[in-house]
């Protein structure tokens, strides 16, 4: 593709469009062939990334592409959320920062999610699983997406937070309501954020009068002081709480969703994996690039002129990871799933400072998923493949997925 | 052979401790480092093919390996 300097028209992808949604890799494929850009002006316009090269150098470009602008789709007309008075300075620090301000905060939760520190969500996370398989092994079908993947990633984050299990299915019904039903609802969406984020703001305020042991985030983000003795302000403390929920969340079920997903149209695979236990981290990686369910979002704060696109201050970019991890130029066969690849520098995880804090959390919770539902339940196929919905825009993973067994 | 994580590069993918976790693992921050926490030493030549596949898997390029003794 050209774009010439009067910025022609251009639609080359529609990034909520039925088809777009339902297999995404064929247009990405097509567009890449010609550009390493694309452009669309659905949705209030915005440039897509479709190289891994690409991805990564939009990604480094801190300076000027800004992540103010994670969120690239806008709100309808129709679905605009009133104004939120309480917690309007609340965003979701660091995928919403730029430098200076990422960095410091990025280190304050780097410690909860290192590999070390997620470790002991695994036998939780396992109980868990279990527990959902039990409540359907013995219908013969179950939908993995609602059934099974969606239930994880929440509870583990409640669990991460610090909240109480006694709030626990509170906080599952908010999140549920921000995430899952909030493209249906905004008003409901808009009411849920302000009941979750008053619900933490009381967490704020009971662990700083009554200071506890735990080494939960909250606790742990409540008794930090800085140089000056002074806490962490509360807007801050919520945005941390905020981008635990809407990064960990929905991103981590579509990765299980579609692992399971794949592995039902795979018999061959699951008894590679039954065969040679040891190929777990890799098949993870593998389903992690294949099918990567995140693409953030940037602002241009100024002029960017890549590979003959020019990038003006106030155009969005959309840096699509799932594209990147297709492009042939780096992965050979990019469209094939293979659990013994090499070289597999997959970006499902982003690139450059912005790189998913919690993806260590995220790997845990999925294989733990995966391997809990192999066990239980070794054979199991799609009810019906057609009948598949996915959820798509930003975060892409299946939202109705009936398997028999 | 050396082999040397560039800290300034790594950005905390962990692919390298993901399909090389006999070289490589984590810090406290989940920052790739060799096993006894360092960025660099030397590995034994037959450990060379399983460090290349971490540096081939590094999405920053952080990782460097050496010619095999």
């Amino acid at each position: 593709m050209s774009i010439d300097a009067d910025r022609r028209e251009v639609n080359q992808y529609d990034l909520v469009h039925p088809e777009f949604v339902a297999d995404p890799y064929p247009t990405m494929a097509e567009v890449r062939a010609e550009c390493p850009v694309g452009r669309s002006t659905e949705h209030g316009g915005s440039w897509m990334s479709l190289s891994y090269q690409a991805a990564q150098d939009l990604a480094a470009d801190v300076e000027r592409l800004s992540s103010e602008g994670v969120l690239v789709l806008p709100p309808q007309p129709h679905q605009l959320i009133e104004p939120q008075p309480r917690h309007a300075q609340v965003t979701a620090p660091p995928i919403t920062s730029d430098p200076p301000e990422h960095l410091p905060i990025r280190k304050l939760i780097l410690p909860f999610l290192a590999p070390g520190a997620v470790k002991q969500y695994e036998p939780g996370t396992r109980e868990l699983c279990n527990r959902l398989i039990d409540g359907f092994i013995d219908d013969g079908r179950a939908d993995i997406a609602t059934g099974y993947a969606q239930q994880i990633p929440v509870r583990i984050i409640s669990a991460l937070l610090g909240i109480d299990d006694s709030q626990s299915d509170r906080f599952v019904g908010w999140v549920r309501a921000i995430l899952e039903l909030g493209h249906l609802d905004h008003h409901k969406r808009a009411e849920s954020r302000t009941e979750m984020l008053d619900y933490f703001q009381s967490q704020i305020e009971d662990r700083r009068s009554n200071p506890r042991a735990g080494d939960d985030l909250f606790t742990a983000l409540c008794r930090i002081t800085d140089d000056d003795g002074q806490p962490l302000p509360d807007y801050l403390i919520l945005g941390i709480a905020n981008l635990m929920l809407i990064a960990g969340i929905d991103t981590t079920w579509s990765s299980i969703g579609a692992g399971l997903w794949h592995l039902a149209q795979h018999p061959e695979q699951r008894q590679q994996l039954r065969d040679d236990p040891a190929l777990w981290p890799r098949a993870i990686e593998e389903l992690l690039r294949a099918y990567s369910p995140v693409s953030m979002g940037r602002i241009a704060v100024d002029e960017v002129d890549y590979e003959g696109c020019p990038i003006r201050p106030g155009d969005k970019v959309v840096l699509s990871f799932p594209a990147a991890n297709r492009d042939p130029a780096v992965f050979d066969d990019p469209d094939v799933v293979d659990f013994e690849r090499t070289g597999n520098r997959h970006v499902a995880f982003g690139s450059g400072i912005h790189r998913c804090a919690g993806s260590n959390l995220a790997r845990l919770e999925m294989r733990v998923a995966l391997q809990t539902f192999l066990e239980r339940i070794p054979d199991f196929q799609l009810e019906d493949p057609g009948a598949v919905t996915w959820a798509g825009g930003q975060v892409r993973g299946p939202r109705v997925c009936f398997v028999t067994f | 052979m050396k082999v040397r994580i560039d800290r300034e590069l790594c950005q905390g993918h962990q692919l390298c401790a993901v399909f090389a976790p006999e070289i490589f693992g984590s810090d406290d921050e989940g920052f790739g480092v060799l096993l006894d926490g360092s960025s660099e030493g030397e590995l034994d030549d037959s450990q060379y093919a399983a460090a290349c596949e971490a540096r081939d898997s590094c999405p920053e390029g952080a990782i460097e390996v050496g010619e095999p003794g």
